[in-house]
């Protein structure tokens, strides 16, 4: 067990080099359907980064009391009363961004990141690690929504978080914040991080 | 010695296009129908006028300019020289409104091209007819300009972009057009497909050209024939007859120009008639029943995805086998 990463590594490798959603591919549905806009998308990267972040912790704690066959279900309830505790967090004090987010908020879990978070790191290392990893793969999970909320809000609307960033006489690409411009934003800029990545690759050798 | 290749031929499975004779290659058939749209791109420059002009040389330029943008990013040697981008860029431009702005000619070429054609790897690989997806794109991305209302402008000088199109007319207001402008083309609409007599004449030369199969047209037009013929039973008063539905709207550029694709419709003669009644079926269903007027792009995109379907179901069984 020696060669496991240490919480530092894990907190980078979530960022970029693992990143959940240009990396992993997880968790796509969510992805595609909240990033019509930075504020949900923002919203949701918060609601996962509480959820892993909780999960990962208490999964971490109770790790030498998993029994194997039965571990995937404890992720599951753990996951579950966390999406539980946001979603009427977000019912109480956001409820329009509660109503915005639709079913989308309790299907966080069955987001495979927090699953695979669960699986990979929280049942075998210890709490400083998991929380560490949980953080880190978070802020990646926050970082791909946001890059692709950007893009389809400021294409599809002109705007930014509600504010105005392109002038007015902007003809708006309804289809952007439909969802074929969530697939077709999604696959180019899955195409573009892996294009900077075999240039860079390149440059290496 | 004997070659062992002979013996035993490889029968090689590829996407269309084949090439199985010199006089049939890909810059030989898109000439083809580059001379078939010669009496379309004609009617549309004469009755559309500098609105036509316009429309076709920013989709045709942006087409190419797309084509060579993207085949670079892919690094894929340029070949430009089939012409498939500028046959693209035509049928794009006569499927848009006289009166759409720049940038609706510009994006939908560029989607066409780009994400239509080569993100799945150039010509004979793309799945949906490239026009169509660029066409699509613009349809739901600027619903204002090519809604019903975004066909009408009344302060240009052109007497038919006042009017509303033939089918949203009907749509609105029940009124029916006299068939002889639908026949010439002297209606308002997408710039290729009003006049019925210039598509006629275009799709008769594909055919005879063998560049188009003619089972895809005659099994659209059948398909519409018989569909139009039960609503008009259904509904005797109505103004618009069998022979609206046959020569208005998209249809017969749809059928001719647009469904023939050799890359995005089956390979077999029974999948081409099965291609054909479906597109045929579902531009009636559109017509008949949605809140759109036309829908005949939506048809050959729905049935371009059905097309490898429709290709492992029609596979002929060789002779002698089971």
């Amino acid at each position: 067990m020696a060669d496991q990463p240490t919480p530092f590594e894990r907190f980078i490798q979530g960022i970029l080099p693992e990143n959940p959603v240009y990396r992993q591919l997880l968790g796509l549905c969510s992805t595609l359907a909240v990033t019509n806009g930075l504020k949900p998308a923002l919203t949701m990267a918060g609601a996962v980064m509480f959820v892993l972040f909780s999960a990962n912790v208490i999964i971490s704690l109770i790790r030498n009391l998993l029994k194997p066959h039965l571990r995937i279900v404890v992720f599951t309830l753990t996951i579950a009363a966390f999406v539980t505790i946001v979603d009427r967090f977000l019912a109480a004090y956001m409820y329009q961004m509660s109503k915005a987010l639709g079913p989308y908020i309790p299907l966080i879990i069955v987001n495979c990141i927090i699953i695979c978070r669960c699986e990979v790191c929280a049942s075998r290392q210890s709490v400083l690690t998991a929380a560490a990893d949980a953080v880190g793969q978070s802020i990646g999970f926050g970082l791909a929504l946001c890059s692709i909320a950007v893009v389809r809000e400021i294409l599809g609307t002109g705007m930014l978080a509600g504010f105005r960033v392109l002038p007015a006489s902007w003809p708006s690409w309804t289809i952007m914040v439909l969802p074929p411009g969530a697939f077709l934003t999604f696959g180019l800029l899955l195409g573009l991080v892996n294009w900077i990545d075999a240039v860079r690759s390149r440059k290496k050798l | 010695m004997t070659d062992t290749s002979n013996k035993n031929p490889v029968v090689s499975v590829a996407p269309s296009p084949h090439v199985f004779s010199m006089e049939m290659t890909v810059p030989v058939m898109m000439r083809d129908v580059l001379i078939a749209l010669v009496p379309v791109v004609a009617t549309a420059i004469y009755f559309f006028r500098w609105y036509a002009l316009r429309q076709l040389i920013i989709c045709v330029l942006f087409c190419l300019a797309a084509e060579v943008v993207f085949t670079r990013m892919r690094r894929r040697s340029l070949s430009l020289g089939d012409l498939s981008a500028v046959v693209t860029g035509v049928i794009l431009g006569l499927s848009l409104p006289a009166t759409a702005p720049w940038y609706v000619g510009v994006i939908s070429a560029v989607v066409a091209v780009g994400i239509g054609k080569i993100v799945f790897g150039g010509l004979g690989m793309n799945i949906f007819n490239p026009a169509m997806v660029g066409r699509a794109f613009v349809m739901i991305a600027f619903a204002g300009s090519m809604a019903a209302s975004g066909y009408i402008d009344a302060t240009s000088g052109i007497d038919m972009l006042s009017q509303a199109t033939p089918l949203s007319a009907f749509k609105q207001f029940g009124t029916a057009v006299p068939l002889s402008s639908l026949l010439w083309g002297t209606t308002n609409g997408s710039l290729g497909e009003t006049s019925a007599l210039a598509c006629l004449l275009g799709g008769i030369y594909l055919c005879v050209r063998r560049v188009a199969a003619w089972q895809i047209p005659a099994g659209i037009l059948a398909t519409v024939t018989v569909v139009g013929a039960v609503a008009n039973l259904v509904n005797l008063h109505s103004q618009w007859t069998v022979v609206h539905h046959l020569l208005g709207g998209a249809l017969l550029l749809g059928a001719f120009f647009i469904a023939t694709d050799p890359v995005t419709s089956p390979v077999t003669a029974a999948g081409k008639w099965i291609f054909g009644i479906g597109i045929g079926a579902l531009v009636m269903l559109l017509r008949l029943f949605s809140g759109y007027p036309e829908g005949v792009m939506f048809a050959v995109l729905l049935m371009n995805a059905l097309t490898p379907l429709i290709n492992r179901w029609t596979i002929p069984r060789p002779f002698g086998g089971v």
